[in-house]
């Protein structure tokens, strides 16, 4: 109880919500930070998946990768980084990619491999080519999948864009680090409600690029009629 | 027209699905190539497409190599139509017709106007247009691969066990369609099927193909009916096939008599006079619809039939259309009342006359003898369908049609 309040006393002062480490910058730079981190893992996944899962092969390599990727110990890979690399911004964006690759690796390769081999073979068979194969029949089929995965990156990273702070970088991580060495519970408390929050939103996101993306032949369950 | 010379399929792990085979598919034709599974029937069809390539000989179409386009090129000017019709989920019905006309470059408004006209072609309503193919039923979604396949208007349709996922019912119904179809477009069509029945029924020519890609026989369905080449042939072919092949000869040829047809209430006197000559009256009503069979010891000693229940008739099966149904809905008629008596109707439905089935056997003999359909109007089709007129031989006048290549 005591902590809520001081979380909400935090939440409520207006200097808090103001200047260069205010919660506005920060929650912006968390999305940031988030967003790069997913982007750059699906420059690396997104076209090995769809690679992969045209051929139909490549699966051993797609999963022992996303086993790797998964495998790193988030926390301990940044630790280390900074130790090797120095405070750099790449020590902590390596591993948060690490964390964004994996599902859209994996739902990008299931879920074009998957797709029914009528349809590909229906649209081969009418003259698209192997790329109007991908993109007009495989991606859309898939793309229920595909999103998923991304969001799951996108989940990952925004949670884990708080190690960020661990080495000197912004994001709402801030809050809680420095919550933390102040003892300032109110700042660590309100920093965690706001990761949530930016959870939260994130699901919105996703939710919102569902409907604008998938299209209602897929999203629908079969007719009442 | 489809010609396969010499062409052979030996998959890399050495099986052969086809033996090195000529095969020719003319032009504005319906060829089926029918076989057990395994016999090579799909990758024959698709070797057309060079969705596989051959390891041996050469696929013309109108005498052009199909290899003398790209693959792409190529399929876009031939419909292809498969099991499940692998239409494209997220697209809707029109969007999924509009498919190869878009691919061909052709504007929005032309694909669509073309897709529109098409859905109805194949028999379903406009307002199946914006639908996605899962608000679609099995037989529905199998007419829009059909539309889709017809779109750009190739002169080829390659049909890989179209209709082999559906009910008999609908099956039933988009054979009947297709042929409805093909005797307005005079596409040269090569279908698959591992159902004898539908090849028979669908195949202007049928190639029964065996285990290992072998062509056993390649011929008019009455042809194969009536001399199947060897035993796999014959075994395929099934037990009824005399029966069945009946059903290419119309039964114009059949005899029917009038004289043991009375009206309930005719006269007494009539009724006694026809009762002595027949062993078998049919009783038909004021609208000279049959009611029923009665033997002659049934009728009343006064020739009164009014008194005879309606119930106590004898049943007749069903009739068959004098001139209009085939030999096989005849003898089916005949076999099927205890009376063995077909009875023939009008197009109204009134009564023409009955045979016995010894009277139909002279026109069955003179279809055994003919090599070649009578009349042409085979109703290719279960006893007691109608033949349509302008069925095959309409076909046959067909081949200045622009649509024939
Ligand atoms: N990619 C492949 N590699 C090796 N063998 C194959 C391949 N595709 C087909 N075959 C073999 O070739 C033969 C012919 O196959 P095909 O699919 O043409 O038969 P089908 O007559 O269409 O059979 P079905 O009625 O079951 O569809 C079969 O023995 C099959 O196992
Ligand atoms: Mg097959």
């Amino acid at each position: 109880m005591n902590v809520l309040s001081q979380a909400w006393g935090w939440l409520t002062t207006s200097a808090n919500w103001s200047g260069s480490d205010g919660i506005p910058t920060r929650f912006l730079q968390h999305y940031e930070y988030s967003a790069e981190a997913v982007l750059i893992g699906a420059l690396i996944a997104f076209p090995l998946g769809l690679l992969t899962g045209h051929v139909k092969r490549g699966g051993l390599l797609v999963t022992s990768l996303a086993n790797v990727a998964r495998a790193l110990p988030t926390l301990g890979l940044v630790v280390l980084l900074v130790v090797v690399m120095g405070v750099k911004f790449r020590a902590v964006m390596i591993p948060l990619v690490a964390l964004t690759v994996p599902p859209i690796l994996l739902n990008t390769y299931e879920g074009v491999r998957n797709v029914d081999p009528q349809l590909t073979d229906a649209a081969k068979g009418m003259g698209l080519r192997p790329w109007q194969v991908l993109w007009r029949a495989e991606v859309p089929a898939a793309l229920p999948l595909i999103l998923t995965g991304f969001q799951f990156a996108a989940v990952n990273a925004v949670a884990n864009t708080a190690i960020a702070a661990y080495s000197s970088f912004g994001g709402l991580g801030r809050f809680v680090i420095d919550g933390l060495a102040t003892t300032d519970y109110g700042m660590v408390a309100g920093g965690a409600f706001l990761i949530v929050i930016a959870a939260i939103l994130n699901l919105v996101i996703f939710a919102v690029l569902r409907k604008l993306l998938i299209s209602p032949g897929l999203r629908q369950k079969k007719p009442t009629t | 027209m489809i010609s396969f010379v010499q062409v052979g399929k030996t998959y890399p792990d050495g099986t052969v699905a086809v033996a090195a085979t000529d095969l020719t598919a003319d032009s504005g034709r319906i060829t089926v190539l029918v076989g057990p599974s395994g016999s090579g029937k799909t990758t024959l069809l698709r070797m057309v497409n060079r969705m596989i390539e051959p390891t041996s000989g050469e696929i013309l179409i109108d005498g052009v190599d199909v290899r003398s386009k790209s693959a792409p090129e190529l399929r876009r000017g031939i419909g292809y139509v498969i099991q499940n019709a692998g239409l494209f989920p997220h697209r809707t019905v029109l969007a999924n017709v509009m498919t190869v006309p878009r691919l061909l470059g052709w504007s929005k408004d032309k694909a669509r106007e073309r897709a529109m006209e098409l859905l109805t072609t194949v028999g379903l309503e406009e307002s199946h247009a914006k639908r996605y193919p899962f608000q679609l039923s099995g037989g529905q979604q199998q007419r829009v691969g059909v539309a889709r396949a017809l779109a750009a208007d190739p002169p080829v349709l390659l049909m890989d066990e179209p209709f082999s996922a559906v009910d008999p019912v609908v099956r039933k119904d988009l054979q009947t369609e297709l042929l409805r179809l093909q005797s307005e477009l005079s596409k040269t069509i090569l279908f698959v099927t591992h159902d004898i029945d539908e090849a028979i029924q669908l195949g202007d020519k049928v190639a029964v193909l065996n285990t290992g890609g072998v062509l056993e026989q390649f011929d008019t369905p009455t042809e194969l009916l009536a001399n199947p080449k060897n035993e796999f042939v014959e075994s395929f072919l099934g037990l009824d096939r005399g029966v069945r092949r009946l059903s290419f000869f119309s039964s114009t040829g059949v005899p029917l008599r009038p004289e043991p047809v009375v009206a309930r209430d005719a006269p007494a006197a009539e009724v006694l006079a026809r009762r002595g000559a027949q062993p078998w009256l049919l009783v038909v009503d004021d609208g000279h619809k049959p009611l029923g069979w009665l033997t002659a010891e049934q009728v009343p000693a006064d020739g009164d039939l009014t008194k005879v229940a309606v119930g106590e008739l004898v049943s007749y099966g069903h009739t068959f259309g004098a001139a209009t149904d085939s030999l096989r809905a005849a003898l089916d008629s005949a076999i099927l009342s205890p009376s063995s008596r077909a009875v023939g109707v009008a197009e109204d439905g009134r009564v023409v006359g009955v045979a016995s089935v010894e009277e139909l056997v002279p026109a069955i003999r003179a279809a055994q003898s003919a090599s070649v359909p009578d009349t042409g109007h085979g109703d290719r089709g279960e006893p007691g369908d109608r033949v349509e007129p302008g069925d095959r031989n309409d076909r046959e006048d067909r081949d200045d049609n622009p649509d024939t290549v």
